[in-house]
């Protein structure tokens, strides 16, 4: 899978590039508008993460380009301006989806997964992890081809987990997922941790091989036993 | 004091002293003026006795003031040279026809001498005078009615005019006093010609002018400096994120990075509730349209489930009708959660959190600290009640400036542990 990250802040560029490629995606870069647009309309890529405002031009007028040539599609705009103008401008243009900086590293691996799973939707809509399968267009899972009803926010949690399998998934970015924007002035994550608790339980009960493991306190890792 | 008031305060007392001032000098000079008059009918009169007293001798006997108001007396050649004509204030006794009893009455009598064949006669003249006391009692009321006209028609005067002239200052007042900085589009004005008006109109409007520009500037920096801090903060949290997946971390490091970590997300959080707040204060969000509040309620509340479970409040919802508000969406569900979330994040375990929706009432009721917040402060930025917390302090806020962008009323009451915080969707 070949991803192209448009971003001119280097520091930010190397960020995403390190951990899109902890996911085994091949990782190319841009960090300005002409060395973008060359790159998009030379190579095919299978997701584009593309920063709005860069050196000698807009975000906007690469998308339009690219639906001029019809090859939008598979566009992720990471922008810092969280304006709905802004978003519903993108995402007329043919973008995918909208992110607004800052983000978690977690957060936009799920994005990008979620656009590749819409591009290569071959029937199989499902995640499996150790002796675990998550039916994403059923909203079932089952460990060892046997059903474990879970509740619609274990669902997406566990989910989210599975889009960052063996990544650091931090307590906030989970909440703002799965809570929504809700959680944005919770002093406290710990109902996090009771959900968690829940899941856990479920999981041990069902003898998957899977578990989620702490993190020093901010966050946690779904890794196999 | 009204000006108005205040302009006849002045002019009262002065008028007064005025009134004074003159009455007195008139009574003198009028006094003067019938004196002078009364002394040449006097002297016309000694002219005429003394011209008669040469053909007519009975008149040389006459002794007492009666019918006719001269007497006669012989007196002799020494003193009757000496003698100067004299006129002087006394009083005799007379009897007028409504007295029963001959009364003292102020006269003015000349004393003169003049002689008849060879014999010197010393004669007095008298003529009936004005009663001083009549006089100034008469005067007195006179001036005393005078300043009553006066005062009168100059109130009349002054609340016709005055209240004319001062129209506009008025007007202008009552453009100034329902002016708000950022909300009030046009600037005060007046519509006249006098120059102190004028001048006043364009001070303040200069003054107005520099307020406003000086309000955009800080509204854009405070937008623009959150803008700007966005990246600078994705950085720090993404670079941190990838920090704590190294795996050769040791433990006591990754707490230390862990904590940092969380220091960031809550500049995070911050900075998104100024951007907001940021936002709203620039009206950038006006996509108006007619909103049912009810299902926002129940969602937000059932979003926030595990967090009012975790602390094991009870939450209860009573709708005695269908509240319906013409507002943006996002800034809806803006006030509804961030006043659910307040009510949450501010109680004890086991409290209870009460939300009631009436036809245009959302009103918010909590348990919590036992001490009733500062009215004035409960809804400023960055207001919090204790330290501990790590809440924004901008929740409130944040619902007061979308309030106020509608022209909402919002309410805060305090009763018996009870916090009550309640908006009325519907302008005055």
């Amino acid at each position: 899978m070949k991803i192209l990250v448009i971003e001119d802040e280097p520091q930010l560029q190397n960020s995403i590039t390190e951990s899109l490629e902890k996911e085994n995606f091949l990782v190319e870069t841009a960090a300005d508008y002409h060395t973008a647009t060359e790159k998009v309309f030379v190579y095919d890529y299978d997701c584009i993460l593309l920063d709005i405002m860069l050196p000698n031009g807009s975000g906007f007028d690469i998308l339009k380009e690219l639906k001029k040539e019809g090859k939008s599609g598979n566009i992720i705009i990471i922008s810092a301006k969280d304006s709905l103008d802004d978003k519903l401008k993108g995402l007329e243009l043919g973008a995918d989806d909208y992110l607004t900086k800052p983000f978690h590293l977690a957060e936009l691996n799920a994005r990008v997964k979620a656009v590749l799973r819409r591009k290569n939707l071959n029937g199989k809509n499902s995640i499996e992890f150790g002796n675990t399968v998550l039916d994403l267009s059923e909203r079932k899972f089952s460990v060892n081809g046997k059903d474990t009803p879970l509740n619609r926010k274990e669902f997406d949690t566990l989910n989210y987990f599975l889009l960052n399998k063996k990544r650091l998934v931090t307590k906030t970015a989970l909440a703002e997922h799965v809570w929504g924007d809700n959680t944005d002035q919770v002093d406290s994550l710990d109902f996090v941790y009771s959900q968690i608790k829940n899941l856990r339980k479920k999981l041990q009960r069902s003898e998957a091989d899977i578990e989620i493991a702490s993190v020093y306190g901010v966050g946690y890792k779904l890794v196999e036993k | 004091m009204k000006l108005l008031n205040q302009s006849l305060k002045y002019l009262s007392i002065s008028i007064l002293a005025i009134v004074t001032v003159w009455s007195v000098v008139f009574y003198i000079s009028m006094l003067n003026e019938i004196k002078s008059s009364i002394d040449e009918g006097l002297e016309n009169y000694k002219r005429i006795i003394i011209e008669k007293a040469q053909t007519d001798s009975t008149i040389l006997t006459k002794r007492g003031f009666d019918e006719s108001f001269f007497t006669l007396q012989k007196i002799d050649k020494a003193r009757a040279l000496s003698a100067k004509d004299q006129y002087v204030d006394t009083i005799i006794y007379m009897q007028d026809a409504d007295d029963k009893a001959p009364e003292p009455e102020p006269v003015r009598m000349l004393i003169t001498s003049f002689e008849v064949k060879g014999q010197y006669y010393e004669l007095k003249v008298a003529n009936s005078m004005v009663e001083e006391d009549d006089l100034i009692d008469e005067l007195f009321w006179d001036v005393v009615w005078l300043y009553i006209i006066l005062i009168a028609s100059i109130t009349l005067i002054n609340n016709v005019v005055l209240k004319k002239l001062w129209k506009p200052f008025y007007d202008f007042l009552r453009q100034l006093k329902t002016y708000r900085l950022g909300s009030t589009e046009k600037l005060p004005a007046t519509a006249t010609k006098t120059k102190e008006f004028k001048d006043l109109e364009y001070a303040v409007n200069t003054l107005l002018q520099h307020s406003i520009s000086a309000f955009e500037q800080q509204k854009e920096f405070i937008g623009n400096a959150s803008h700007e801090l966005q990246t600078p903060l994705a950085m720090v949290i993404n670079k941190l994120e990838l920090l704590l997946e190294k795996e050769d971390l040791k433990e006591a490091h990754a707490l230390k990075i862990a904590e940092i970590f969380q220091i960031v997300e809550r500049s995070v959080r911050l900075n998104k509730s100024l951007l907001l707040l940021s936002k709203i204060d620039n009206k950038q969000f006006f996509d108006n349209q007619p909103i049912h509040l009810n299902p926002i309620v129940n969602q937000t509340l059932g979003d926030l489930e595990e967090i009012s479970s975790y602390k094991k409040l009870k939450t209860t919802v009573s709708e005695t009708d269908e509240l319906e508000v013409h507002l943006d969406p996002t800034l809806a569900q803006i006030i509804v959660s961030n006043l659910l979330k307040n009510a949450i994040l501010h109680n004890y375990g086991n409290g209870t959190v009460e939300v009631h929706i009436s036809k245009d009432t959302l009103t918010v009721r909590n348990t919590g600290k036992d001490q009733t917040l500062d009215q004035g402060k409960v809804f400023s930025r960055f207001h919090k009640t204790d330290a501990t917390t790590s809440g924004s302090g901008l929740g409130l806020a944040i619902v007061k400036a979308i309030a106020d962008l509608y022209g909402f009323p919002v309410r805060y009451a305090f009763d018996k542990g009870v916090h009550s915080f309640s908006i009325r969707f519907s302008t005055m």
